[in-house]
């Protein structure tokens, strides 16, 4: 490989002004550097880490198609001024080859932002300065103690840049970071989880964390048998995530529309307007959540169900999905609004944030409140059953505990749900506070969720696991 | 066979795996090994006739992993030059240093003979990116109107995946190698809308180690399986709800082969039993103490694992530690034999596995990611002169044949599973009565197994597989592939989906 690596900056210029030069009649480039180090331990002692940097390129070119347009899209890690010719060319000539694309519309206007000229932001295995010797001291302590630790903390920093033909130029840097983990008792037999998402680290203490999960194994001095059956059960933030990203990325408007989802109406239509349900819930997004940042423009690499690479750039803006229980919107590009009827394009945006009106409480109020039941704190291997009902189906993991007169007095089995959270959105009975959550299932792809703890009064629990 | 891509071997990869291994022994490393990867992808989807994505992807980089001090490091870069491998090697010493007081095990790798710039290309006929982009969706296209003007059929899905995967490899023992993978992977769907329900039917051809010869029609029937799925699709919209009990049940490969990579492929890695993936994908109840002695299954069990099985998505010649591919038992005449290791895995426990081999199951699936272990095509074996299909639900007096898949999920432990299809026909004495809907079986994987009557012969043996494996932090993808026969079990808990969901 020859040639010179060029800032994103230049790439950008550079690829529009070649795809200009070959005769494109639009182009998007897209330039994501990102750089990423992780840890990772189990049974007390790490196993494996890294340092990771990449660097990627996808160019859009649009061309004139019959009375359409049509759009080429190719991505290439690596590039250098040599190959950014390739690149551009090749995407302009499938483009050419392609006929007119159904969700077609002029590319984003826009004007240069003020950070444009800044260079990607890195992270580096420095970001671990301070939580890196806690988690030494807790591994440490974990083997005096006869305890075991398996986890995984991960930092990682994506600057993307976004300019088009139309003169848009936007430039955003977004860090995040997690840390997963679990505890278990020296012959194996009981499990705990905790899990937290974070910006820049100041924030994790591994101590605290093993504080904690040695706090829920010690709830397991004492193991109940309960069998298989609809049990009133506490999901704490965390497994309340769990369930609603899935119910999250079912609000695909042209899909709905197409009668293929849950949010479908029978008969034709979406349940755009309709009461989902009769608690004042809400779900909502937007890029400026502090704590919960998403890139504040569209970013599609590819054109999907209520996606469209002509949208690349498009200004996201605070959506309310559902408000006091009523769907307000589906997640559409600008040719889904259109097609669905939707009064304005509602991009998918990456976070959001559910709550109850005059909810208030913690998880450990609510079990203060339960006279007898299950707190269950994170969820696994979700999976879809029917999407006619939104049921899914998965398991509890590494904390199940047995709540009576208003306090956690054992640990218990674990089970198989069959459930539908939008059915959940329904028929809890209580919900706390929302706050800042994790989820185990979902956390490591999509981490930035705030979510209350809800009590269930019939959780379906469709058979025991024997997993510990 | 194929070539290696020429442009691929054009890039300095001696150079760069010279330069890097150099600086980590300076360095001190004890072991090292750098790989260059370029994988090129294309997704091709369309929506009811019309192309709604194709987009062309190509990651290449370059990464160094090294044994310092007895810890592992690792750095990953994108930049094609001597001073970045230098770079890397020298970040992923910093790696392993900082690593080092946290670290409690002391690295050590199990032996493995050096193959000295070796060369392997998996099975295919066509490279998918040979093969214009209009040609392929105008296939598409035509596959898409077939279904699309059959009654019943409100709307049509088409997707189709390709990989194409160059990886060179070298390691300071001196093995180096450069290897070429192609894979492809389908996905066809037909959707039904009715004023109550809608419903939807797929395609069961699996993802294959095949070129673009595979949506024409080598390795797959698409002319006949076209033609059959709008019938199949009105026949579910019109099928009654099955009844939740306990049911003898026929599997068709196109739906035990999930079954097999979620209940045995998982649960037979060892790293997983020895705990390395407690915190994310979960462990194993098939623990390291219960190899030889544990009843997996019936008599009739036997799985292998294989990383040479031809059109495997987890077939190679060398595997990202430089082992050569290899096949082996897991499970014989019932009982747990073997493991899936790598040469971490194999040296620490050589003694319990009663080999000092590695078996060849370590894989990253970029350059981007640190190498772990990783499933072979792990296959449930047939009878060689085992009975058809027809003659084991012959067998069934009240029954259910499944057929296809679609939803699935197990426990961490790999005991409690529930699954979906997309065909669930009645069996009543001994013959198949029409569809049934809202169909999910649910089982404790060592039951399940153990209730496995018979296997069906090589005649109804079909390579099944993923591309989409999910494992490790951070996440990885893997494809692999299982191969299995039909099989007959007794007494397997049937749910109804709409009772599970409360209606």
């Amino acid at each position: 490989m020859t040639g010179i690596q060029l800032t994103p900056q230049d790439t950008i210029e550079r690829g529009l002004a070649l795809a200009a030069a070959e005769g494109a009649d639009g182009c998007v480039v897209l330039v994501a550097e990102t750089s990423s180090t992780n840890l990772r331990w189990a049974n007390n002692t790490l196993t494996t880490n890294g340092a990771m940097r990449g660097s990627s390129v996808t160019v859009i070119a649009t061309v004139g198609a019959g009375e359409g347009t049509a759009a080429g899209v190719v991505g290439r890690s690596s590039v250098t001024d040599d190959s950014l010719r390739e690149i551009v060319s090749a995407a302009i000539t499938t483009a050419r080859a392609a006929g007119p694309a159904e969700d077609a519309s002029p590319l984003v206007d826009g004007t240069t932002g003020a950070d444009w000229d800044l260079e990607p932001e890195e992270t580096t295995v420095g970001v671990f300065e301070k939580f890196a010797p806690s988690l030494g001291e807790s591994l440490k302590r974990a083997t005096a103690e006869e305890r075991r630790l398996y986890g995984f903390a991960n930092h990682e920093v994506v600057t993307l840049y976004v300019g088009s033909s139309t003169g848009l130029r936007v430039r955003q840097a977004l860090p995040r970071g997690y840390v997963s983990s679990t505890g278990k008792n020296t012959d194996l037999s009981h499990s705990a989880w905790v899990g937290t998402a974070t910006r820049d680290f100041t924030d994790v203490d591994a101590l605290a964390l093993d504080a904690e999960l040695t706090r829920r194994l010690g709830w397991a001095q004492r193991t109940v048998s309960v069998d298989a059956g609809r049990h009133p059960t506490i999901l704490p933030p965390a497994a309340v995530a769990d369930l609603m990203t899935y119910l999250f990325w079912q609000l695909d408007g042209r899909d709905a529309f197409e009668g293929r989802t849950v949010f479908s109406k029978a008969g034709g239509g979406t349940r755009l307007g309709d009461t989902l349900s009769s608690q004042p819930v809400n779900l909502h997004s937007d890029p400026a959540i502090a704590g919960l940042e998403a890139f504040a423009f569209a970013v599609a690499r590819s054109s999907g169900g209520s996606s469209s690479v002509f949208d690349n750039g498009l200004t996201l803006a605070a959506t309310d999905w559902i408000r006091g229980g009523k769907l307000e919107h589906l997640m559409t590009s600008r040719y889904t609004a259109g097609l669905i009827d939707a009064p304005t394009a509602t991009p998918d945006i990456e976070n959001y944030v559910i709550s109850v009106d005059g909810a208030t409480g913690s998880t450990d109020d609510l079990v203060a409140g339960l006279d007898n039941g299950l707190l269950v704190t994170c969820l696994w291997y979700i999976r879809m059953v029917d999407p006619q009902t939104l049921l899914l189906t998965g398991l509890t993991r590494d904390g199940v505990y047995l709540v009576e007169n208003g306090e956690v007095t054992g640990a218990v089995n674990n089970f198989r749900f069959n459930e539908s959270p939008v059915d959940l959105l329904s028929r809890f009975t209580t919900a706390g506070a929302t706050v800042p959550s994790y989820s185990r299932e979902w956390g490591d792809y999509f981490s930035r969720t705030a979510t209350p703890p809800l009590l269930i009064p019939d959780f379906n629990m469709s058979s025991v696991s024997q997993a510990n | 066979m194929p070539d290696i891509d020429a442009s691929f071997l054009a890039l300095p990869r001696q150079e760069l795996a010279a330069a890097a291994l150099q600086r980590a022994r300076d360095l001190g490393a004890t072991f090292a090994e750098f790989r260059l990867e370029r994988i090129r992808s294309e997704s091709i989807s369309l929506r009811d006739s019309v192309l709604e994505n194709a987009k062309d992807d190509e990651d290449l980089g370059l990464a160094v992993r090294v044994i310092h001090d007895g810890t592992w490091g690792f750095a990953a870069g994108v930049a094609l030059t001597t001073d970045e491998a230098v770079i890397l090697a020298e970040q992923a010493v910093n790696m392993a240093q900082v690593s080092r007081p946290i670290n409690a095990e002391t690295i050590e790798l199990a032996d493995e003979p050096t193959y000295e710039d070796a060369s392997w290309v998996s099975s295919y006929e066509i490279d998918p990116f040979s093969v214009p982009r209009a040609e392929k969706v105008a296939l598409l296209t035509d596959y898409s109107d077939r279904l699309l003007k059959a009654e019943g059929v409100a709307h049509v899905s088409v997707h189709v995946a390709t990989i194409h995967e160059c990886k060179y490899y070298a390691n300071t023992a001196g093995t180096s190698y450069t290897q070429q993978r192609v894979r492809i992977g389908p996905d066809i769907t037909a959707h039904a809308v009715a004023e109550d329900r809608f419903d939807s039917m797929s395609s069961v051809a699996p993802p294959a180690g095949r070129g673009w010869e595979y949506m024409t029609g080598t390795g797959w029937n698409w002319d006949e399986e076209l033609a059959q799925i709008p019938a199949w699709l009105a026949e579910k919209m019109a099928a009654p709800a099955v009844e939740a009990g306990t049911y003898d049940v026929v599997i068709d490969p196109s739906n035990l082969w999930l079954t097999i990579h979620e209940s045995i492929g998982h649960a037979t890695e060892l790293d997983r039993a020895l705990g390395y993936e407690a915190n994310y994908a979960g462990t194993s109840f098939a623990t390291l103490d219960q190899l030889g002695t544990l009843k997996y299954g019936s008599p009739v069990m036997h799985v292998t694992g294989d990383r040479t099985a031809e059109n495997g998505l987890s077939t190679v010649g060398y595997d990202d530690e430089g082992v050569a591919g290899q096949q082996w038992d897991l499970v014989k005449d019932g009982v747990l034999v073997g493991y899936q290791v790598d040469r971490r895995m194999a040296k620490k426990n050589e003694d319990v596995l009663g080999t000092p081999r590695s078996n060849g199951c370590a894989y990253a699936d970029s350059s981007g990611h640190i190498p772990i272990q990783r499933m072979a095509n792990v296959s449930l074996q047939p009878a060689a002169d085992g009975p058809s299909t027809e003659e084991l639900i012959s067998r069934v007096k009240n029954g259910i044949f499944i057929v296809g898949d679609k939803s699935w999920s197990i426990d961490m432990q790999r005991y409690n599973f529930q699954f979906t299809g997309q065909r669930f026909y009645k069996i009543t004495d001994g013959k198949l009565e029409g569809q049934l809907r809202d169909v999910a079986y649910q089982a404790t994987t060592t039951d399940f197994w153990g209730s496995m009557e018979a296997v069906g012969g090589p005649q109804t043996y079909v390579l099944g597989g993923a591309l989409n494996c999910g494992k490790a932090e951070p996440g990885q993808s893997g494809a692999v592939s299982h191969g299995c026969p039909s099989a007959l079990f007794r007494g397997v808990r049937i749910l109804n989906t709409t009772q599970e969901a409360g209606r």
